[in-house]
């Protein structure tokens, strides 16, 4: 899946292959960010006087170029967010700047600049692909000729030149996906929101829409904002967020937010299990969770590795046989549990939970 | 995959003036809906069968039994403007519906994204769906010559402009009706609710006279009643001999033009009022 870099010397990382993290925005470190946001906060007035905050304090910062990822629960405020950065909703309190223009004072401004895919995105089904595009175009403005060529390049670049004359109705779930990012591309955008790109599609057409995200990121130098809760793309991402409950818990590149947890996680599968919690609990630092799961005993210690041949040593000093260790470095997941209390995605093994916390 | 071109359109958005953008975003959704009555032929033949069906087996059978002297013309001729009326309220009345659906399917949200006023969303789809209905009239006007009307080009443009005139107001009452409403049952319901009234006062059908007083009042606020007089007037003023009564005042049947302005005020009242509502952001 390796993009062509192409021999721009800006050209950043392709999207699929680990980013160096500081690597894209060094060169565009003075220019303004595409997405800033301070104290964003919207609340919405809930049953019996009550009020329900939704998002509550975020303070963003999106860099010009980058691809980022989004990342929470459902219901944390994901759709929210992004109403309110696309000029949609009005924030209750904060500001926050898209594009260069300010959502609370130049909304048409803001929405002009930006593009947003919806979760569930509607095309008109009767109309053809092409129809729905000039239809989209003229919505934004274009002139007629800018229509006809912008049309004519977005069909090509989403593949789809030869099915123009289809009816939307006719084209295959990846097919109108395609299209529909196609037409937020007509306006040429600075920034892409895009809001669950991928959700609902087969493996090989979700390879295939960041195959065709990572190669608009190299032409244009769009921004794009992603919420997904695939981890995998989230990890491919420049740089990614939290959110949790409203609130930003951790910002950075997939590495920093990972370094910042630190701690390895230890597996040890073993003759005994219940004996082996009893050793390991004795040896391990006091302060460290200690459980069982479907995969053996756990732990998170710090530098792992270094750890397994003590835990090893003082678990065969008690008779118990130890079949396989592992340490492992700490996945998005586990950076998304240490935030959350909940692992992203439900039954994902990599954080069962400590304590039998679900 | 081929390049796509650097992005130029930006820079000269910002210069254009505002009101072009506006009323580009009004054409597009025009266009839409006019892509949309092009590949929509069949549904589109079928909707408009419906008043055929009432003006020749309708009227064909109740012209037997109505003599020609109570009416001062043939049935289906006294007919022809009340199934002018229906011919374009049903595709004005979809307007509202499709603001419904639109909203459901998530096409609405797009129009949202667009970087123009709210109300000018709304005033496209009424133009779309004025537009459309009245394309849908005109069809229509081709059978003028059976029910024993001449193919007078003024006539023919008078009552174009007639219908035209009537699908605003309906589109706009229609867009008023649906701005409020989530559900596209709810609007069904009240349509269902209130369709067959105002269509039986409008006047289409028999004349109003014919009816007791305060049928004969509630048909002075009935807006079909004041589109099938205009239309029936305008009938009146190129072919001697037609009958034009229809809503009275306190007895007197007000003048044309302030028939066709009321329709005008009422569409743009409506209209107005919709997209006040329909501007509120979240």
């Amino acid at each position: 899946m390796q993009l062509s870099a192409g021999d721009d010397a800006v050209t950043p990382a392709p999207l699929l292959t680990a980013p160096a993290p500081a690597a894209v925005p060094s060169a565009r470190d003075d220019a303004p960010p595409a997405i800033r946001t301070r104290g964003l906060a919207k609340s919405y007035p809930g049953p019996d006087g009550t009020t329900a905050h939704a998002v509550r304090g975020l303070d963003l910062e999106v860099r010009r170029g980058e691809t980022f990822a989004f990342l929470g629960p459902n219901g944390a405020g994901k759709s929210t967010t992004i109403a309110l950065l696309c000029a949609l909703a009005r924030p209750t309190s904060g500001h926050a700047t898209v594009a260069g223009a300010d959502v609370l004072t130049e909304p048409e401004r803001v929405r002009r600049r930006v593009g947003l895919l919806f979760q569930h995105s509607a095309l008109d089904p009767d109309l053809t692909a092409e129809q729905n595009l000039r239809v989209h175009a003229r919505l934004y403005g274009l002139r007629r000729r800018e229509v006809r060529r912008r049309t004519a390049e977005v069909l090509d670049v989403a593949g789809l030149a030869d099915r123009r004359r289809s009816a939307v109705r006719t084209l295959s779930g990846g097919m109108r996906r395609r299209l529909e990012i196609a037409r937020q591309l007509l306006h040429s955008p600075g920034v892409l929101f895009l809001d669950e790109p991928t959700t609902g599609l087969d493996p090989h057409a979700r390879a295939r829409i960041w195959e065709h995200l990572g190669a608009l990121r190299d032409r244009d130098g769009s921004t794009l904002f992603v919420t997904t809760h695939y981890l995998d793309e989230a990890e491919n991402c420049d740089r990614l967020a939290i959110i949790d409950r409203g609130r930003l818990v951790a910002q950075g590149t997939p590495r920093e937010v990972k370094a910042a947890i630190g701690d390895d996680r230890v597996v040890l599968r073993t003759s005994d299990d219940a004996a082996a919690l009893r050793v390991v609990t004795a040896v391990a630092p006091p302060d460290r969770a200690v459980a069982t799961g479907a995969d053996g005993v756990w732990l998170r210690v710090p530098d792992g590795s270094a750890w397994i041949p003590r835990l090893c040593a003082a678990l065969a000093a008690r008779g118990v046989a130890v079949h396989a260790a592992s340490a492992t470095p700490p996945t998005l997941d586990d950076v998304f549990f240490h935030h959350t209390g909940r692992t992203i995605v439900p039954g994902a093994g990599a954080g069962a939970g400590p304590g039998g916390g679900r | 995959m081929t390049a796509l071109a650097p992005a130029r359109p930006r820079a000269t958005a910002g210069r254009l003036p505002r009101l072009r953008h506006e009323l580009r975003a009004v054409h597009a959704l025009v266009h839409r809906d006019l892509l949309r009555l092009a590949c929509q032929r069949v549904p589109t033949a079928l909707m408009l069968l419906h008043p055929v069906l009432y003006l020749f087996i309708l009227g064909g059978g109740l012209a037997a039994l109505i003599p020609a002297s109570s009416l001062g013309v043939g049935y289906q001729t006294y007919l022809f403007p009340g199934v002018l009326m229906m011919t374009v309220q049903t595709p004005a009345i979809m307007v509202g519906i499709r603001l419904i659906t639109d909203r459901q399917s998530g096409y609405l949200r797009e129009l949202l994204m667009a970087p123009v006023g709210r109300a000018t969303l709304l005033l496209g789809s009424c133009a779309g769906g004025t537009l459309v209905a009245a394309v849908q009239g005109a069809v229509l006007l081709g059978l003028a010559g059976a029910v024993g009307l001449p193919y007078d080009p003024v006539l023919l443009l008078l009552l174009f402009g007639g219908m035209l005139l009537a699908s605003f107001t309906i589109t706009s009452l229609s867009l008023a009706l649906a701005v409020g409403l989530r559900r596209p049952e709810t609007f069904h319901t009240l349509l269902g609710l209130v369709m067959m009234p105002l269509l039986f006062l409008s006047g289409g059908f028999f004349p109003l006279s014919a009816l007791p007083g305060w049928a004969r009042a509630l048909a002075a606020a009935d807006p079909l009643a004041y589109g099938v007089d205009v239309l029936r007037r305008c009938v009146a003023l190129r072919v001697p001999g037609q009958t034009a009564e229809g809503v009275e005042w306190a007895g007197q049947q007000p003048p044309l033009p302030v028939e066709a302005g009321l329709l005008l005020a009422g569409g743009v009242l409506a209209l107005l009022w919709a997209a006040r509502r329909f501007g509120r952001p979240e």
